[in-house]
């Protein structure tokens, strides 16, 4: 009877999740931090469109080029645009208050965005910008009404136009916009687009938390150890109580 | 020469001597089961806490300003800082598990009960020095949830009539969470309470070698001198201080029996340890939650603000209370009526195995009231939940009242005079 209870203890923790729910169904980012190819076309992403505005303030650029497969060299001619050195902290010029006065609050700090928003957030977040007139940038986004920044990525996704539906809310029927569809203006195709919007999340993912792929790896070992150790371990318990039994 | 070496020692400390008492020749019920491994797997993360703990403080900087950044400079530049602080986060919550499980261990098989009063008080002591702990520990990564966790908690002694202001103000050391509450909670945080819970680890251990473990049957293996005939006495060697005393029935020795089986334990627990530790140690944002990846700011309240699992049971039955200083008072009583629960049990038999039928159902309820407390301290407030919260907070504190009642004239089952398997 105690083991059940126990068993079933533990069965119920995962269930007793704690995250809020977002207002909108998040798409799943189906994310690969072992692909190295998906990660550098993100850093580029990154340091091409986010930079300017966003800091990663606790990563150094050497460590990054170093982790998904970026000769120093090439990275530093390719992908740090201020002439900072290799080893420094991945950071912007743009003062904090200047910025709160253009955007309503200054940019976050993107290091450890993945960590607070998980990933799905940001992958749906990425594709859920939509034409609003009534906002200053002229643009919305459906995961996070009132947005303060602008759509940096319209050149390669182009505007999408909002999805509405009239849905019952205390008692008033209100417009709610669901979901969004590219105007087709942008570079890219849709699927170009989300590849690209992939490709950010999980850079953003990696830099959440470098140490996740050793970690990992180091884990497999580790537990590979521990689990020959429980073996000779019970042997050696079974050997002694002999004398007990 | 070895032989030389030990005795030049033992005429200086007694060191063979604890060893031989303590260790080697201390009488230990042989039929301890699953239940017996969480005293030392306490031990165990104790020693993982404290040792992460001191090289985690080599590169923690313990201000408003630094704090934040520093865990993030440990994360990612310090060489294994990511695994020191994944110990350390994991190990807080590990500690909390088997600390539950021990404490559950004792009221299953009634620990608690004549003569290991003082022996469950000093684990009353350390479950809340560790509390303390925990707490203090959970704000120095200055995140959102560590600023706005301790800004819920400490606010909760203003309930406190009359003193409560300058109360929580003498805590903080400011009118708010600040710089400064941040460095008395490290000072606290690694060097007061960690003093605190080793010295009552230590009296725990002396108060139970004096008294002895109690097992899963519940009954004595100390029997008065003369009443246990020599073929009943085990074949091990104990020591002198227990055998002059003392009759002793169905023992082993600790060492080696309980140390190899511990082993088989120790190792065990590390194999699930090192699976959340390498693979997710945020455990799905129970151990580390996402809120607090984000530095803290005094102007902008998370949406929802809990604190870590362990203390949700006891938060949500201060939810449960609409009135702020009840709801104080209701959450330091479940707290205090567990201490009490020597007192509160009048049976003289202690094993769940030998007791009536109401007890079992009983604990059982009382083990499903913990988990939805658990549950509901957890997750955003609903009306349901706040109902769920206040039948569970009675069904709480109806534990300890129905055990009272019915402990005195209880109807157990007849007990074995020694030990089954």
């Amino acid at each position: 009877m105690m083991k059940k209870l126990i068993i079933g203890l533990f069965a119920l923790l995962p269930s007793l999740t704690m995250a809020a729910g977002p207002s909108v169904p998040l798409m799943d980012a189906n994310i690969d931090l072992k692909d190295n190819a998906s990660l550098q076309r993100g850093a580029k992403l990154f340091m091409n469109y986010c930079l300017g505005c966003h800091q990663m303030q606790y990563q150094r650029y050497e460590r990054t080029f170093r982790d998904i497969g970026i000769p120093t060299e090439i990275g530093q001619e390719q992908l740090i645009f201020d002439g900072s050195k290799v080893g420094s902290h991945i950071k912007n010029a743009i003062d904090k208050d200047d910025a709160a006065k253009w955007f309503g609050a200054a940019p976050p700090d993107l290091t450890l965005v993945a960590r607070v928003r998980g990933t799905d957030w940001i992958y749906t977040y990425l594709k859920s910008f939509y034409k609003d007139e009534s906002r200053p940038f002229g643009v919305n986004n459906v995961v996070f009404p009132s947005v303060g920044m602008p759509h940096v990525l319209q050149e390669l996704q182009g505007l999408p136009t909002p999805i509405t539906e009239e849905v019952e809310e205390h008692g008033h029927t209100v417009t709610k916009v669901v979901g969004v569809e590219t105007d087709g203006s942008g570079e890219m195709s849709v699927d170009e687009y989300d590849r690209a919007a992939r490709d950010l999340t999980n850079f953003l993912a990696y830099v959440g938390e470098p140490s996740r792929l050793e970690s990992e790896a180091l884990g497999l070992k580790v537990i590979g150890f521990l689990v020959i150790l429980f073996i000779l371990a019970f042997m050696l318990k079974k050997e002694y109580w002999r004398d007990v039994h | 020469m070895f032989g030389k070496i030990i005795g030049w020692i033992d005429d200086r400390i007694p060191m063979t001597r604890v060893w031989n008492m303590h260790i080697a020749q201390y009488p230990a019920p042989k039929n301890f089961n699953f239940w017996y491994f969480f005293g030392s797997l306490a031990m165990l993360v104790l020693v993982n806490q404290i040792v992460t703990g001191i090289w985690l403080t080599m590169n923690f900087v313990p201000s408003a300003e630094g704090a934040f950044a520093s865990v993030e400079y440990i994360m990612r530049d310090v060489e294994y800082g990511w695994l020191l602080r994944y110990l350390h986060s994991t190990g807080a919550s590990a500690f909390f598990i088997v600390v539950y499980l021990h404490m559950f261990r004792g009221m299953i098989y009634g620990s608690y009960q004549k003569p290991r009063e003082l022996l469950w008080l000093f684990g009353m002591f350390i479950f809340l020095a560790l509390m303390a702990e925990a707490f203090m520990g959970y704000l120095l990564p200055w995140g959102q949830m560590s600023f706005w966790g301790a800004q819920v908690i400490i606010s909760l002694f203003g309930a406190i009539p009359v003193i409560g202001d300058d109360l929580t103000l003498w805590i903080r050391g400011d009118y708010v969470i600040s710089g400064a509450t941040l460095n008395r909670f490290f000072a606290l945080h690694v060097i007061a309470l960690p003093l605190v819970i080793v010295i009552l680890v230590f009296l725990h251990i002396v108060a139970l070698h004096e008294v002895g473990s109690n097992n899963p049957d519940g009954v004595e293996i100390k029997r008065k001198k003369g009443t246990v005939a020599e073929e009943d006495k085990p074949k091990f060697k104990f020591h002198e201080y227990y055998t002059n005393k003392k009759d002793i029935v169905d023992a082993i020795p600790f060492h080696p029996y309980y140390t190899v089986k511990d082993i088989v334990g120790v190792v065990g627990f590390l194999i699930l340890f090192c699976w959340v530790v390498f693979f997710m140690p945020a455990m799905n944002g129970f151990f580390l939650e996402a809120p607090n990846f984000e530095a803290a700011n005094p102007l902008k309240t998370p949406e929802h603000i809990f604190p870590v699992w362990y203390f949700t049971p006891f938060y949500a039955i201060l939810r449960a209370i609409p009135n702020k200083l009840m709801g104080v008072v209701a959450m330091g009583a479940s707290i205090v009526v567990l201490a009490l629960l020597p007192w509160i049990d009048r049976g003289s038999v202690r094993s769940i195995r030998y007791r009536c039928g109401l007890h079992k159902l009983n604990i059982a309820q009382f083990v499903v009231t913990f988990v939805i407390l658990g549950w509901v301290g957890a997750t955003p407030q609903t009306d349901f939940k706040t109902l769920l919260s206040q039948i569970t907070t009675v069904t709480y504190f109806m534990f300890f009242v129905l055990l009272f009642v019915y402990s005195k004239n209880e109807k157990t089952k007849p007990l074995p005079t020694r030990l089954t398997k």
